[in-house]
């Protein structure tokens, strides 16, 4: 590719042409502040933050969108540059509902930090305020447009990412407000609750709907007690909330400050992980040998869920009947676990620790009752929510010492651990599956093939039946990001998709992306996080969910068998076609502004 | 028809068509339909999305972020006010106050038998005869609050 020569600030670099002005100051080791700015996607333009003087020309371009050509001489450093990013700033700020000392996102603001680092210490422009839509709807986010500064982020996330597109500018000029189309809210429309406009969004216009205060009481309340799985991805991010650099892998400290919090019990979702892996293993084989259909596509990721009842309902009897491992977890923890140490089930609190904003909407869901209308699990903190209780219980994470799961629901492989990472539900599935068709014992446990954060990946596996010696090319696809999943939908849609199981996961990289963990997650911070997974896995002694000491002993005592009658009723779910309008609120009936 | 539950006759799928059912033509698309059918309402918008394989949200922010697209239903006559220098200084309130008297209606609202829609838009080129209104087409000049009610008649009597 031709290279062109931008001199930034006296600093010349040769950068690729097609590239940007900011491209090139970053090329120069200039930093320009950006706030609409994503890396890997089209800038707008749209908040102005990240002006710059180009020489010869008649304004100030803003940098992220502004194409740079060969002998360009860019300025960053002027006063006229520092007055106007400024002003532009200030002028976000005239807009922008001042409430740092109490928002959710203090200290992680982005606006904030932008206007901590110009120096603005006063409120130089005031005047009216854009309009206040604060949006309850939905069971996993909150949207609050006083705080918006309309850069347009969670529209490009929602769109291009997810390919679900609910999120829009609705109206112009001071009224604009990002919205689902009429102004209606979150719960009226096709809203898959995966939560990436939340970890998309540089300040607070959009937060999870917090259960901590829920949890709280339960943890106040004598009569309770309070069990806690933790999901897999959340042991690989949420030491970045105490300050601690992307990939640190904290399961012990994680499991310490969870009992500090003073939970009875500190579960594993790997636990259950495990048993998803020999149900849905097992629904895959039986598929396989009676003619089932085909591809089967995995359940795990609520998100994902919501995304094909909305938008594909007509595949929905490709998905595997198998609820999460969330769901699984709070089905046993009020039936098998209530019942082993004898508390009532409307005495057991389960709560769950998840990199999720979704998995708050599949808790609430109606079927999620196994024990008459009492919800398996009672409450969903997000990675974030987790960390702030620690810090409000006066935790000192960094110093905690380590601690293990209790048993038996804390026990779990390193098969369960990689559900965590996009392809790690896949990896686990072929680990069992293999050894259970070939009766062989799986030498090299690591399909890499599968790894990774591309948002789409193959493999065949090659598998010789120990009964009947037949041979079986068993084909798979992976994908993470709905607008991947899109494309592997369309495929099956057109009858062009030959593979016999397909994993999916709603966030980009899978779990350890999920819209509940901390912010910022950007690829790089993705990629770290998968090889903290990659690395518990790689030193758990036990690394196949149908070698689980503790999931063997739980079919030996209480279900029998997979696929069987206890597990049907626990363990397996049914899905609901889901329209574009879900609640049948007209369309030109706009939300309530307060 | 617009959609299936719509008793309307508009060819509305024929006129997307006409376009390439291709979403860089939204605009002039919204532009045709809104001549068809007055504004674009939530239904139209769905189809629409629905044969440009765009999302509703899409559509609806479109709609909303240009002015001259409507998403409710207008009336017969559109009056338009100025609200810029030259009519402001002219008087230009007072006679804004006397068109919505005579309506009974605010700025951005229609007149319940659908009569009138009144809109206040920047200048409109006429500031040589400031302070002015538009009715549709027509343009009225040099005026004063006491000729707003007879110009309205006329609209009112031919509708």
């Amino acid at each position: 590719m031709d290279n062109i020569k931008v001199t930034v600030d006296n600093i010349t670099v040769e950068v690729p042409k097609g590239s940007t002005v900011l491209d090139a100051a970053r090329a120069a080791g200039i930093y320009v502040p950006t706030l609409c700015h994503m890396d890997g996607h089209k800038s707008l333009g749209a908040c102005r933050v990240c002006l710059a003087e180009v020489e010869g020309g008649r304004g100030l371009v803003a940098s992220c969108a502004f194409p740079a050509t060969d002998g360009m001489k860019v300025r960053t450093n002027t006063k006229r540059v520092h007055d106007a990013r400024k002003t532009v700033v200030e002028l976000m700020l005239s807009a922008h509902r001042q409430e740092c000392l109490t928002c959710v996102r203090s200290l992680n603001c982005e606006l904030q930090a932008l206007a901590k680092m110009m120096g603005i210490q006063e409120n130089r422009f005031q005047g009216a305020m854009p309009p206040e839509l604060v949006d309850t709807s939905s069971p996993s986010v909150v949207r609050d447009s006083s705080k918006c500064i309309l850069c347009r982020r969670c529209v490009t996330v929602c769109r291009d990412v997810q390919s679900v597109g609910q999120l829009f500018p609705v109206d112009r000029g001071f009224g604009t407000v990002i919205a689902p189309a009429a102004k209606k809210n979150l719960a009226d429309v096709a809203c898959v609750a995966c939560g990436q406009c939340i970890t998309a969004c540089p300040v607070g216009a959009l937060k999870e709907k917090s259960h901590k205060e829920r949890v709280w009481a339960a943890l106040n309340d004598p009569e309770k007690y309070v069990v806690v799985q933790t999901a897999p991805a959340v042991r690989a991010a949420i030491g970045e909330e105490f300050g601690m650099p992307a990939g640190s892998l904290v399961t012990k400290k994680m499991v310490a400050g969870l009992r500090r919090l003073g939970f009875d019990k500190v579960f594993d979702t790997d636990f259950t992980a495990d048993l998803t892996i020999l149900e849905e293993g097992n629904e895959l084989l039986q598929r396989l040998k009676t003619g089932g259909v085909l591809p089967m596509i995995t359940s795990c990721s609520p998100g994902w869920i919501n995304f094909i009842e909305h938008f594909y309902p007509e595949l929905l009897p490709h998905l595997s009947s198998c609820k999460s491992p969330q769901q699984m977890f709070g089905a046993l923890a009020k039936t098998y676990y209530a019942d082993k140490i004898g508390v009532k089930p409307e005495n057991m609190f389960c709560v769950s620790i998840m990199p999720c904003t979704a998995k708050k909407l599949e808790a609430g869901r109606d079927e999620m009752c196994s024990v008459e209308d009492i919800p398996d699990v009672d409450a969903v903190l997000t990675t974030r929510e987790a960390a702030q209780m620690m810090r409000e219980m006066g935790v000192d994470f960094q110093r905690l010492p380590d601690e293990t799961f209790d048993e038996p629901l804390g026990i779990s492989t390193g098969a369960a651990v990689i559900f965590g990472a996009t392809g790690g539900v896949m990896e686990a599935a072929l680990r069992t599956v293999y050894e259970v068709v070939t009766g062989d014992d799986l030498k090299d446990v690591n399909f890499t093939a599968v790894r990774g954060l591309e948002g789409i990946k193959e493999a065949t596996v090659k598998m010789v039946c120990v009964e009947g010696k037949g041979e079986l090319d068993v084909k798979v696809a992976v994908a993470s990001g709905l607008s991947n999943a899109r494309k592997l939908m369309d495929l099956i849609m057109e009858g062009k998709a030959d593979y016999h199981f397909i994993e999916i996961m709603c966030c980009p990289g899978g779990c350890i992306g999920g819209g509940g963990q901390p912010i910022p997650t950007t690829d790089e911070i993705r990629q770290k996080r998968i090889e903290a997974i990659y690395q518990e896995d790689e030193g758990l002694p036990v690394r196949k969910s149908h070698e689980n000491p503790a999931v063997m002993a739980l079919y030996k005592e209480f279900l029998g068998e997979p696929l069987g009658h206890q597990s049907h009723k626990l363990l397996h779910t049914k899905y609901t076609p889901r329209s574009m309008w879900p609640t049948d609120v007209p369309l030109d009936e706009e939300a309530k502004v307060k | 028809m617009c959609s299936e539950s719509c008793g309307c006759s508009s060819d509305i799928v024929g006129i997307i068509e006409k376009y390439d059912s291709d979403k860089r033509n939204l605009i002039p698309l919204l532009h045709e339909l809104q001549d068809e059918l007055g504004y674009i309402s939530p239904e139209v918008m769905e189809t629409i999305a629905e044969k440009l394989g765009t999302t509703v949200g899409q559509v609806h922010g479109v709609a909303t972020f240009y002015t001259l697209f409507y998403t409710k239903p207008r009336g017969k006559n559109i009056v338009r006010m100025c609200n810029s220098t030259a009519c402001h200084i002219e008087g230009g309130r007072k006679i804004r106050e006397a068109v919505s008297a005579a309506l009974g209606i605010a700025p951005g609202e229609t007149t319940q038998d659908g009569g009138f829609t009144l809109e206040v838009v920047s200048c409109m080129g006429l500031c040589g005869v400031a302070p002015a209104i538009m009715v549709n087409d027509d343009v009225y000049g040099n005026l004063t609050p006491e000729m707003v009610p007879n110009i309205l008649g006329k609209y009112r009597e031919a509708s």
